[in-house]
């Protein structure tokens, strides 16, 4: 039995480290064009097609405000810009909100009967004529820049969406910090993946797609509450290439408190597994080039790679804890320092293997953070997020897995 | 269009990270066998250095042995092994012969240790500690701790630790000589046996050995504590 558990340790082991080493030479791969996106793309545009910006809104009477001034302030030609709310039923002041722009030029506003947010985004779609179109959920917030560093994307003809990079708006809480890391770490592996065409998500904050591509395809789908990642892969299922800009920001305000963060993570986590789930037929198809060999496996089997390592943590120190106890209950409190003899240093393949991983977590952070800050630097986010991250997300994955497996439903909010 | 370059790149260089892992891990496991090995020869060495002393003895007297007499070492050995067993990537085969020295040396360490109170009339201070690794003994595990505090609260006390079912023919002898029945675990402690757990409190109050070392402790501490006061 414990061969059989060492076993499944060293395949894990070799399957994090065989995808982190993937990563970086990706990255090295890239890193030039990275750096020419950054100097380049953006500046010189000589072709602005026609934009739509859907903003669905579903009791967002707090931001939403100021996620349409910051589309206001885009830069990008007026006449080239509009923007669409849809007011999805809200029960607060959100309508409210927008009597101040009923009568700009820019800006119509729809409202339905509430019916979920991929209806809210149909209902805008069907009067939709523009270039490209894109969405940002009412709790977001663009740079000014961000549409003139999408739009070039758009010259190749083949490109279908263009995905952003998110960045946390204002942290406050070590929740927040954490995610902030967490955020950073996702635009380092967003870039990649739009690299190797492997992009699994076209987030709701402001992910531009060719108008054609709903009609094509067909609108948003309720897709187990992510409707993003559904598009995504119903993109990448019929071939239409989506990249992503690293360097067009999105702000966006990220749960407070752990309850919120753990409904959003189940949400997320079981939409995932119930959509590719849906879209199995991409598993280990070369079809589908690296999304479908690589990308899609990895990410899958990393769920359960992490709640089975979790699990194992847990077991093991509870045996630790229960020697501990035993002897506390023996021979009372009789501490002693822990021996400095190197005898007695762990030095088993495994730790060697985990310390290698942890090396290259490390080193994967940091370029992470540089991509995404313009250096990097230590900040306590990055403390908060190696001390406290690991503990909670075998959490919402537990939670998710249990949802999927016996088909429970989880809610939106 | 996949780069099958790039899944070649990335496993040569995983597959040279495990490598080197492996690799690294068996040197430090190769070391630390030969620390224990080490050791083992030290305390081979201090044995064959008291015999001869006690050879000598047969000419002078008991006065001669020194506080060095006995080795300090086989503690040190039994921590290791304890630790080294739970290692999985340690050479198993090596392991069991640095065990089966480890026993020898403690059974020739009692000997001597026995020949010793015989002669010179020191009072017996010795645990005959048998456990089992074979099958499960959370006896064994809970007795372990209260012997380990034992010994951290008497330097003096040498306990010598047997794996009842370790396939060494002395250990068998010394289990059929003190008639260890297997009901682990057993202790041995100047001829009789006690079967089962016993807290630090029981041995102490029950056993005459240990009742004389708290006895001889009590009476250090009272003389460390006059000679502070009169400080």
């Amino acid at each position: 039995m414990a061969e059989i558990q060492t076993l499944i340790l060293y395949c894990l082991l070799f399957i994090t480290l065989f995808f982190e080493v993937f990563l970086l030479i990706t990255y090295f791969e890239v890193r030039e064009e990275l750096d020419f996106e950054s100097k380049h793309v953006g500046k010189h545009i000589k072709w602005f097609p026609t934009v739509t910006i859907i903003v669905p809104c579903f009791n967002e009477e707090r931001t939403v405000e100021k996620t349409i001034r910051s589309l206001l302030d885009l830069d990008y030609p007026k006449e080239k810009l509009s923007i669409i709310i849809v007011d999805d039923g809200s029960t607060d002041e959100t309508l409210s909100r927008f009597v101040q722009f009923a009568k700009h030029p820019q800006i119509a506003v729809l409202s339905k009967e509430n019916g979920g947010k991929h209806t809210a985004l149909n209902f805008a779609l069907e009067r939709i004529e523009s270039d490209l179109v894109g969405c940002l959920d009412a709790d977001s917030f663009v740079n000014a820049d961000a549409l003139r560093k999408m739009v070039p994307f758009f010259n190749d003809v083949g490109i279908m969406a263009v995905t952003p990079s998110i960045k946390v708006h204002s942290p406050k809480s070590i929740l927040q910090h954490i995610q902030k890391i967490e955020y950073s770490w996702g635009i380092f592996l967003r870039r990649m993946l739009s690299s190797l065409g492997a992009l699994y998500v076209t987030p709701g904050p402001f992910s531009i797609f060719r108008t054609r591509v709903f009609r094509e395809l067909g609108g948003y789908r309720h897709a187990h509450h992510t409707e993003d990642l559904e598009m995504a892969l119903r993109l990448q299922k019929h071939h239409y290439k989506i990249v992503n800009s690293h360097g067009a920001h999105v702000y966006t305000v990220t749960p407070l408190r752990f309850s919120a963060l753990f409904k959003q993570r189940v949400r997320w986590t079981y939409g995932f597994l119930n959509n590719v789930i849906d879209y199995r037929e991409l598993f280990f198809n070369r079809k589908y080039g690296h999304i479908g060999l690589f990308i899609l496996p990895i990410a899958t089997s990393s769920i359960f790679s992490t709640l089975y390592i979790a699990g194992r943590t847990v077991w093991n120190n509870f045996f630790s804890i229960s020697s501990m106890l035993t002897k506390l209950q023996i021979v009372g409190w009789n501490w002693n320092p822990p021996s400095l003899d190197w005898f007695f240093i762990n030095t088993s393949v495994v730790s060697f293997l985990a310390l290698s991983a942890i090396i290259l977590t490390l080193v994967i952070l940091s370029l992470a953070i540089r991509l995404t800050e313009g250096k990097f630097t230590i900040t306590r986010g990055i403390f908060y997020y190696l001390a406290i991250y690991i503990f909670i997300v075998p959490l919402w994955l537990i939670r998710a897995v249990f949802s999927t497996v016996f088909r429970r439903q989880i809610s939106w909010k | 269009m996949i780069n099958l370059k790039k899944y070649i790149a990335a496993l040569s260089i995983t597959a040279v990270i495990f490598g080197t892992a492996i690799y690294v891990s068996n040197l430090f496991g190769q070391k630390k066998l030969e620390d224990v090995h080490a050791i083992e020869n030290r305390v081979a060495l201090d044995i064959l250095s008291s015999e001869t002393q006690f050879m000598l003895l047969e000419e002078t007297s008991c006065k001669d042995i020194g506080p060095g007499f006995l080795s300090k070492e086989l503690g040190s050995i039994g921590e290791r092994l304890t630790y080294a067993e739970n290692q999985t990537e340690l050479n198993t085969n090596d392991l069991e012969y640095l065990k089966r020295s480890y026993f020898l040396l403690e059974i020739k360490d009692y000997l001597l240790m026995k020949r010793l109170t015989e002669k010179c009339g020191i009072k017996p201070t010795f645990i005959l500690y048998f456990y089992s690794t074979k099958d499960v003994c959370e006896d064994c595990e809970r007795m372990g701790y209260v012997l380990t505090a034992l010994r951290n609260k008497y330097p003096d006390l040498r306990v010598y630790s047997f794996d009842y079912n370790f396939d060494v023919g002395a250990i068998d002898t010394l289990v059929s000589i003190y008639k260890v029945r297997p009901e682990l675990p057993a202790l041995i402690i100047n001829g009789l046996s006690y079967y089962g757990f016993h807290s630090v409190e029981e041995l102490e109050s029950t056993v005459p050995a240990l009742k004389e070392l708290a006895r001889r402790a009590r009476v250090a501490e009272r003389a460390t504590t006059s000679v502070k006061t009169l400080d």
